[in-house]
């Protein structure tokens, strides 16, 4: 039987991967990668919780968390092609539209 | 122990390959590498006694979402990102990155691993399968959390499609 701390440390470890590629990485297809990563990180808390309290209400917020991944990557990319478009770049240093 | 291995090598695998998405130069690798993680937190779930999420993370992650990202990274011909020049925010997100690592590392110095939780006792209703429950729990008690989270979805259908089509011949007509 696995520990329920080793899935936590697992999970805050993905999380921590995540949170530093969207830190460092430019590139904006990258960064809306590492939001997956951490979006997954948050799953495996979840379901590591529902199997430990034997409860199922753990799973049914994964499935809401992959629907609501799912319409960001849909927007996201949206937003990442008309930003393609308007500036041939995809390098998040060059989206300074809103800067004063 | 060997009932530990499958966790250790699905864990390690889904760690792995998150490291290889964020240490890629080119995109593509990537995607491939975020792929991998996907299956393997899908072996996870499979491990923790959730089947049908795991049936269901193949089917959208791995089957839907990473090829919309494989689509646009094609699409938009994404060359490998070279070395370019150091941004002016760069030493920050480095500083911010470095906080977040010893955050981790302090808490997982701190943490004990083999607490003694108080084991949950089974509950003694007959249990249907994983899938019959989530289906009965997610019709009923979360029905409401459900249909937002269609209206979510035609929301970002909509929105996918003006994103994406730019200034097309809604402006000209």
């Amino acid at each position: 039987m696995v520990p329920l701390s080793w899935y936590v440390a697992l999970s805050a470890m993905m999380f921590v991967t995540g949170l530093v590629g969207v830190l460092i990485r430019r590139n904006i297809v990258v960064v809306l990668l590492c939001i997956e990563i951490m979006l997954n990180a948050v799953n495996i808390n979840f379901v590591a919780f529902s199997d430990y309290l034997h409860l199922i209400d753990g799973q049914i917020f994964v499935f809401f968390v992959i629907t609501v991944a799912a319409a960001e990557v849909a927007i996201g990319l949206g937003i990442i092609i008309s930003l393609f478009r308007l500036r041939e770049s995809v390098n998040m240093d060059d989206y300074n539209l809103l800067k004063l | 122990m060997i009932q530990q291995l499958p966790f250790f090598y699905f864990g390690g695998m889904a760690l792995v390959c998150a490291i290889l998405v964020v240490t890629s130069r080119v995109a593509i690798y990537s995607a491939m590498a975020l792929l991998g993680m996907f299956v393997h937190v899908a072996g996870l779930f499979i491990i923790l006694e959730a089947p049908f999420l795991a049936g269901v993370q193949l089917l959208v992650y791995a089957g839907a979402i990473l090829v919309l990202y494989l689509f646009v990274v094609m699409l938009l011909n994404l060359q490998g990102g070279g070395a370019t020049s150091l941004q002016k925010q760069t030493p920050w997100a480095v500083i911010l990155s470095l906080i977040a690592v010893g955050e981790l590392g302090y808490l997982l110095v701190k943490t004990n691993f083999y607490p003694k939780l108080p084991a949950i006792p089974h509950p003694s209703v007959p249990t249907l399968g994983n899938t019959e429950t989530i289906g009965m729990v997610l019709y009923t008690q979360y029905l409401f959390p459900f249909e937002v989270a269609s209206i979510v979805l035609l929301i970002a259908l909509v929105g996918a499609i003006v994103m994406a089509r730019g200034r097309g011949r809604f402006r000209q007509e």
